[in-house]
């Protein structure tokens, strides 16, 4: 069974598969990041209302499972009138979760960088949006890097959780070969697939914490 | 000239400046001296707009400012921190460049021109492509310094100036404040540092910790 036959054989089902969970994982990355640090950035605003309404969303989803989401969202919902698309369930749960991890890790950043360098940033008049662009955010870049990092990988797994809504990703085309052809061969390859999705992940990521060595 | 009228503030209701005047003539330098605790890194807060103050007003030529709310299209004061605070994340060019640019509006070639003259000037020449941490303290101390000045303030304040450096440096400083002072820059310095204090002023505000 363990026939390169067989192998190009289900292959075109776990690539399509391995699609669908770059897709998620690409569009959860997109939209978790940039409302990530805006929320990051909102967890340390001096309007208090903002900061509680933010750690409350944080604390709902990080601490609920991200599978309980999921399922809230596409079975859930539609009991009270609201229906999404498998993938456009997918895509909601994963960037709400996300966000609120990024928005963690911005918040540690930004508090990281000294407030010495915003009170130069003010005597030099810089206004605050000049001061988070050319100063605060290259420097929480540098800091937030190894930790988002960390949760880029575990996005790379976490995206087999649309298994469970019905989509189609590497993990559902893996298991339906399985137990279609009784054979461990499509699980074993799955595995090789993520196995290679986060190398190539960890060396992107260390690609670009080199680029920020130039400074320190 | 810049004048300080009944400058008062206060942290959580306990008074740390009460009721201070003096003024610093164009072109002198004011030392300000003291103890710890007496509120000389305050005072020079308060100058520079880092802290609100409770009573009292600043005037320039006899006309009223606020450095808090400094937002005219003027610069008055400049500042260079006990700990220089250059952005780790840009090159010395940049760290001094980057407020010309953003807030004067100037254009880069201009910016760099008046930067590689001040470099020249504070001995930097070479090192506008290294980044800060690449600089020994009394060249950041000097970049710091290039930094205010890019933005043509009126005053310049000091914080401790020698504090952070080794003893054998405080000539260099002394010797650079000296120089600007020739040039017409009016300089507030806060240090704790009696000799250094008494060699460079020609006026000193001792302050003590109010009882």
């Amino acid at each position: 069974m363990f026939s390169l036959h067989y192998i190009s054989e289900i292959l075109p089902s776990l690539l399509s598969g391995t699609t669908m969970t770059l897709k998620i994982f690409c569009w959860t990355l997109i939209g978790a990041l940039p409302i990530g640090m805006i929320f990051g950035l909102g967890l340390v605003s001096k309007f208090r209302p903002i900061r509680y309404i933010l750690n409350f969303y944080v604390w709902l989803m990080r601490g609920t499972p991200l599978l309980l989401q999921l399922i809230f969202v596409f079975y859930g919902l539609p009991i009270v009138g609201i229906v999404f698309q498998r993938y456009d369930a997918a895509l909601f749960a994963f960037i709400l979760n996300y966000a609120a991890y990024f928005a963690e890790i911005f918040r540690g950043g930004l508090q990281s960088v000294d407030r010495g360098q915003y009170e130069a940033a003010k005597v030099l008049r810089l206004s605050y949006w000049q001061t988070i662009r050319k100063i605060v955010i290259p420097q929480v870049a540098k800091i937030v890097l190894p930790s988002i990092g960390n949760e880029v990988i575990n996005l790379v797994k976490d995206s087999s959780l649309v298994y469970v809504i019905g989509i189609g990703d590497l993990l559902r085309a893996g298991n339906v070969a399985s137990s279609r052809d009784v054979t461990l061969v499509p699980l074993l390859l799955v595995g090789i697939i993520y196995l290679l999705l986060t190398a190539i992940c960890t060396y992107i990521l260390r690609r670009i914490e080199k680029h920020f060595a130039y400074w320190r | 000239m810049l004048k300080i009228k009944d400058l008062t503030k206060t942290f959580g209701g306990r008074v740390i400046i009460d009721k201070l005047s003096f003024d610093v003539p164009d072109s002198e330098i004011l030392t300000i001296v003291g103890p710890s605790g007496a509120g000389k890194t305050t005072l020079l807060r308060c100058i520079s707009g880092l802290e609100k103050i409770d009573a009292g007003g600043f005037y320039i030529n006899d006309q009223k400012f606020d450095p808090y709310e400094n937002s005219g299209n003027e610069s008055v004061i400049g500042v260079v921190f006990q700990d220089f605070q250059l952005f780790p994340n840009l090159t010395v060019m940049d760290n001094v460049t980057l407020a010309p640019k953003l807030v004067l509006k100037k254009d880069v070639a201009t910016v760099k021109k008046e930067a590689l003259e001040s470099f020249a000037r504070l001995q930097l020449d070479g090192k506008e492509d290294l980044y800060p941490y690449q600089l020994s303290g009394g060249q950041k101390q000097r970049v710091a310094i290039a930094r205010a000045l890019a933005m043509h303030p009126q005053i310049l304040c000091y914080d401790e100036p020698t504090s952070a450096l080794d003893p054998e440096l405080r000539g260099e400083v002394s010797k650079i404040i000296k120089g600007l002072k020739q040039d017409g820059m009016t300089q507030i310095v806060v240090t704790h540092d009696m000799d250094f204090a008494n060699d460079v002023a020609d006026k000193q505000l001792h302050v003590s910790p109010i009882k």
